[in-house]
């Protein structure tokens, strides 16, 4: 019996739709883009970066920015030794809950360093911006440490 | 309101591949079994039909619909699902018996996780601007809270360590457990840490597999002629997306559960807890405030095998066994979902007359 031909089909994924990110997310999106970073003001007065568009405890709506800096404290780390493929770094790294200078709420993002024994926490830490950036949370490459 | 009980519970055994194996193949022989624990011939002998499964395991949208063709849907029968841990499939079948549209149910839960990355797939259910695209993986995000843990002082290595050896050790009892073993906690602590600071023991495993259940009003129960365990008490409880918002220390949520679904009322003789990481064991028995009197996952938990999709209503089953078989009169199960325990079901179960 000869080999029964193979139907193939190339296809590539695409979506049809395009996306806002809305007032709260959006601008927060946008200021990346000019390397510059906003939290916005829970209910009680807490500083949270990134900014959310509603209080997870009172729901109620937000709306006031505020300007932070692109320096922090690590609050706590996960030390990555085999990083995985869709990591945003193939050599080793950590995860780090960031709170950064002016907020009051930590941020997770990457870290780069060395070697583990070199952070720790309550390290500082500061934002490394990618080469191009394009309203995304990857325009922060990484952190570094100070 | 009527009283809704279980009267049948099965799961697979959890491997850590199943191989060649399909969602269909891994539900159809535990649905059987689970069919035959009860009397019954399919799911037309009962009133509604619920599954939990997640489309991101088998990387398909409506993939879930494929595992309706275990039941063998025709002629027409009632179903749902939801892209949640089957504990919450019980909790829709709850109400779908409570609002009396329904006598019975049958409850099933699956997932094959070996063929994808489960960390990075469990990424995707993270904020989908924040957080989604770095692809911060779940086991990352588990050792960010335990290194808080550790470094507040409220827990040591060796807390977890003892997590894990009463896991491996208890797990030796379980026929479906994945790892098990004579471990101790000096054997845990020789480990080399993971993704530090969490040593690989410290993680559930991968695993695939499916596990069903039958609940039933306690009427249809007797008529039926089974023993039965009761369902005194189900609730469900869900903290903010945002990470650095929780205090990760503790699991507020399940504490608020716990109370609604009246946990408090009566001694906990036994509890099963959805811990995928050790040192999240130990948040929700703080958490739950429960003490030396109460025997914490003696199936091993989830440290001994993980049915993503299917672990929460395993937790119940697991008490449900418990009971049935007279090694305890009331317990608790919980199943969690969502990163850091964000989300969490406390179920709890009491003996029925003739259990």
């Amino acid at each position: 019996m000869s080999q029964p031909e193979i139907l193939n089909q190339a296809f590539e994924l695409g979506y049809t739709y395009t996306r806002s990110t809305g007032p709260v997310v959006g601008r927060f999106l946008t200021e990346l883009k000019k390397r510059n970073i906003v939290g916005i003001k829970a209910s009680d007065g807490r500083v949270v970066v990134p900014p959310m568009e509603y209080d997870p405890d009172t729901a109620a709506e937000l709306s006031e920015f505020v300007q932070v800096g692109q320096q922090g404290e690590i609050v706590s780390f996960a030390w990555v030794k085999e990083p995985r493929a869709a990591h945003p770094m193939q050599v080793p790294f950590a995860w780090a809950m960031i709170k950064l200078d002016g907020a009051d709420v930590p941020m997770i993002h990457c870290v780069a360093a060395a070697a583990e024994s070199d952070i720790a926490t309550g390290a500082r830490v500061r934002a490394v911006w990618a080469d191009e950036t394009i309203g995304f949370i990857t325009d922060i490459r990484c952190f570094e440490l100070v | 309101m009527k009283q809704i009980a279980i009267v049948a519970y099965q799961q697979t055994d959890s491997v850590s591949d199943a191989g060649a194996v399909n969602e269909v193949e891994l539900i159809m022989p535990v649905l059987a079994r689970t069919f035959k624990q009860a009397g019954l011939k399919s799911a037309q002998d009962v009133g509604f039909t619920c599954s939990g499964s997640c489309d991101y395991l088998q990387g398909a949208a409506f993939a879930f619909v494929a595992g309706v063709d275990a039941l063998g849907a025709v002629p027409p029968i009632k179903e749902s699902h939801v892209e949640m841990d089957a504990a919450w499939a019980l909790y829709e079948s709850m109400l779908k018996i409570r609002m009396g549209h329904a006598d019975s149910a049958l409850i099933y839960g699956f997932g094959k996780s070996s063929p994808g990355e489960l960390p990075i797939v469990l990424s995707q259910q993270l904020d989908p601007y924040y957080l989604a695209p770095l692809w911060v993986d779940s086991i990352s995000l588990a050792a960010m809270q335990a290194r808080i843990m550790l470094d507040r002082g409220l827990i040591t290595e060796r807390d977890m360590a003892e997590v894990v050896s009463r896991s491996r050790r208890n797990a030796m009892n379980n026929p479906h457990a994945q790892l098990s073993g004579d471990i101790s906690p000096e054997d845990v602590l020789a480990e080399e840490t993971y993704l530090s600071p969490l040593r690989k023991a410290d993680c559930c495993p991968v695993s695939d597999g499916a596990s069903a259940m039958i609940i039933a009003t306690v009427e249809q129960a007797k008529a039926w002629g089974l023993p039965y365990v009761i369902i005194s008490g189900i609730d469900h409880c869900i903290e903010t997306h945002n990470l650095g918002m929780r205090d990760l220390t503790d699991s507020v949520s399940t504490r608020i559960a716990a109370n609604r679904a009246g946990m408090n009322a009566g001694k906990v003789d036994v509890a099963e807890l959805y811990a995928p990481f050790s040192h999240q064991e130990i948040i929700l028995t703080r958490a739950l405030g429960l003490d030396e009197g109460t025997s914490v996952n003696p199936s091993g938990g989830v440290l001994a095998g993980n049915l993503m999709m299917a672990s929460g209503l395993s937790r119940i089953g697991e008490v449900f066994n418990r009971i049935v078989k007279g090694e305890a009169r009331r317990g608790i199960a919980h199943a969690t979902s969502g990163p850091c325990l964000q989300h969490n079901l406390v179920t709890v179960l009491e003996q029925g007359e003739n259990a």
